[in-house]
């Protein structure tokens, strides 16, 4: 066990991107998200929920692919390289973590794997941060994450004025050496962990999502849930807009997409939202016209399709941003409970 | 809020209107949800109007009146001029609608509270329109209980109220309550923006429109945003855009999209309402409503359903283009 200042973190910083990138919450123009630190950003760990979950640092919004050169020799295509260096994830909250396990399914554990998420994933040393304070949104528990137990290299509990540090894996063990001089020892630290986590699990007991019942959801649900005549009330008030995909942790469908450099092609991919109109959209046509079809496959995706094919694992982590972000607070919440046990006699 | 419902209820039992547009009771006491009401039971179950109900619902009715039958909807003073404007442009069919116009005492913003460190409310009182607008209680699900000032945890476009009487209706209900202070200019933010220096101001915009994440929800819930297919979303030319795939396509599709709400915007605030990264983006409306009314005298869009935009009408005493350039150059 280890123990860090919160005024010597900026040094502890210094440090670390010196050595490899640095990756943390970063305040910036009124709005915490994640970003790469450097000397003129503050970091901010006391925000418990970025905007924009730590997706990006794995699978950015935008990613160049391959570029396309084209001259009179003909054609050069260079891929573009991928990750060979070691990165920290400084803060990252324990849905966020969980998160990851969620995405690998997709992109790692089976084929084809991602050989851009697969670089990203091996070089990352994620150093994860309990909630000291739950947010009234947060409903992690129902998916099955501690959020006073971070699974992660290093685990990381913030008390009074003291980061305690513990290291859960060779990597997080390897991480904490490299930066000993940065660290006191904590040794005997052991009955504030306990202290500090039995106060973030009664929090999260008295939180009014964390027994949200999935009763009703899951595998083998596809057809009872694909023909509720609930779809359309709950997504009468959609916008259509792709707040709650965008600052999902686990949504990562892409699109991917040609710009023309004027002398050749730059292929990229991007984050897709299944809310927008050409999602899915095919040379003869799509095969979803209307909102409430856009909004019925965001959910079946998440609470039915994606558990089915992955052993029971349900594609939400219960981070509540979504809950906080809609603009016209519909949410994933609501619809559980409007669909399932809750609400069995309505 | 419950002679809304009977109203409603009344109306819908005489069959002047087949469904109800408003707003309904969220599952946390902060956040209601536009919805369609079909039934007596439903209302009285579900219906809620109260200081978290800043939607804007006129843009809804664009498909509630394609619908058979009359929809009754709930407007706010500024949800009128959107609904005038959106009658202007063709867009709601007005004789399927029937316009409750309900009174309004400034809408409450949830990132307030939660900036100072209220976010997580429990229960909350001083909320209703029934109530002063004067003192807010809060009480968090962490015990910590508060008593806080209406105005200290409103919607910014609230303290810049452009009426509180309503621009078209059928009916009104509910009275208003002033929210405006003494003094306020709306354009006062845009004024400072115009002196700082072309550097500065490009910092500035760069560091808000960094944070644009294009999910669209500005344009999506933006009552001037009719278009059925937006030019950003349509595959079958190099505009469709996804993502922000650089610093030039952060700015551009805001200020693209700015231009094409000029003259029509009504200045619902609600694009920053909605923005998830809190970007300010009412200041570019509003700095083209103030260049507007300067080159072509003040107009209100939105105040009724006849009078030509000053862009889509000409007249001979218009002003110049190079008038532009001029004012560019100072």
């Amino acid at each position: 066990m280890k123990k860090i200042a919160k005024e010597n973190l900026p040094k502890l910083f210094a440090e670390v991107s010196a050595a490899m990138d640095l990756f943390t919450p970063v305040k910036m123009a009124d709005v915490t998200n994640w970003g790469l630190w450097d000397d003129s950003r503050v970091a901010d760990l006391d925000t418990l929920k970025t905007v924009k979950s730590p997706k990006d640092v794995f699978f950015p919004q935008c990613q160049t692919l391959y570029m396309v050169h084209h001259d009179d020799n003909g054609f050069e295509i260079s891929p573009m390289k991928l990750t060979e260096k070691p990165f920290c994830v400084f803060g990252i909250r324990p849905c966020d973590v969980k998160a990851l396990t969620v995405m690998d399914q997709v992109f790692l554990n089976q084929e084809p794997v991602d050989t851009f998420y697969k670089a990203r994933r091996e070089h990352a040393v994620l150093v994860s941060l309990a909630c000291h304070k739950p947010a009234q949104t947060c409903f992690c528990k129902v998916f099955g994450t501690d959020a006073a137990a971070p699974d992660a290299d290093v685990a990381m509990w913030k008390i009074d004025e003291f980061f305690y540090l513990e290291a859960q894996t060779e990597k997080g063990t390897a991480w904490l050496d490299q930066f000993a001089d940065a660290f006191e020892d904590a040794e005997g630290a052991g009955d504030k962990i306990a202290k500090e986590q039995d106060s973030i699990r009664s929090i999260v007991e008295s939180l009014p999502y964390t027994h949200l019942s999935l009763e009703g959801w899951g595998p083998g649900k596809v057809e009872e849930k694909f023909n509720d005549p609930h779809w359309k009330e709950l997504s009468d008030a959609c916008l259509a807009c792709g707040t709650c995909t965008f600052v999902c942790p686990t949504c990562q469908c892409y699109d991917i997409k040609d710009f023309n450099t004027g002398h050749g092609i730059q292929r990229y991919r991007c984050w897709d939202s299944c809310m927008y109109s050409d999602f899915t959209l095919m040379a003869a046509a799509n095969n979803r016209l209307t909102q409430m079809q856009r909004y019925r496959q965001r959910f079946m995706h998440k609470l039915v399709y994606f558990p089915e094919n992955n052993n029971g694992l349900y594609m939400c982590v219960g981070c509540g941003r979504c809950v906080d972000k809609c603009p016209q607070a519909l949410n994933i919440v609501k619809v559980i409970k409007t669909m399932g046990k809750e609400n069995a006699d309505v | 809020m419950q002679e809304l419902i009977n109203r409603a209820k009344e109306l819908l039992a005489d069959g002047t209107v087949v469904r109800v547009l408003g707003w309904k009771k969220g599952d946390l006491p902060y956040n209601p949800e536009p919805h369609i009401f079909t039934s007596a039971q439903e209302l009285e179950k579900d219906f809620i109007y109260n200081g978290f109900c800043g939607a804007n619902l006129s843009k809804y009715m664009i498909a509630a009146t394609k619908l058979e039958g009359k929809t009754l909807v709930f407007l706010k003073p500024c949800d009128t001029f959107s609904f005038n404007q959106l009658i202007k442009e063709h867009q709601v069919n007005r004789d399927n609608a029937y316009i409750i116009g309900v009174g309004c005492k400034g809408k409450l913003d949830h990132r307030k509270f939660a900036a100072m460190g209220l976010g997580d409310i429990a229960e909350i009182s001083g909320i209703e329109l029934s109530d002063a607008c004067d003192r807010i209680h809060v009480k968090t699900i962490y015990g910590e209980e508060k008593d806080i000032d209406y105005r200290d945890v409103m919607l910014e476009r609230c303290f810049f109220c452009k009426t509180k009487e309503h621009q078209i209706f059928d009916e009104k209900l509910l009275d208003s309550k002033d929210t405006v202070a003494e003094g306020a200019d709306r354009f006062e933010e845009v004024r400072k923006i115009e002196a700082m220096t072309p550097a500065e101001r490009y910092a500035f915009f760069r560091s808000e429109l960094s944070k644009c994440i294009r999910c669209n929800a500005c344009r999506n819930v933006c009552p001037a945003c009719n278009c059925r297919h937006c030019v950003f979303d349509n595959t079958k030319y190099d505009t469709a855009q996804k993502a922000n795939a650089d610093t030039f396509e952060e700015n551009m599709f805001h200020i693209i999209r700015a231009f094409h709400v000029a003259g029509r915007c009504t200045d619902c605030g609600e694009c920053s309402r909605v923005c998830p990264q809190n970007i300010p983006l009412h200041l570019f409306n509003r700095k083209f409503i103030l260049d507007a009314d300067d080159l072509y005298g003040e107009f209100q869009a939105g105040s009724d359903t006849t009078t030509p935009g000053p862009l889509t009408a000409y007249t001979l005493h218009d002003v110049e283009p190079a008038a532009g350039l001029e004012r560019s150059r100072g």
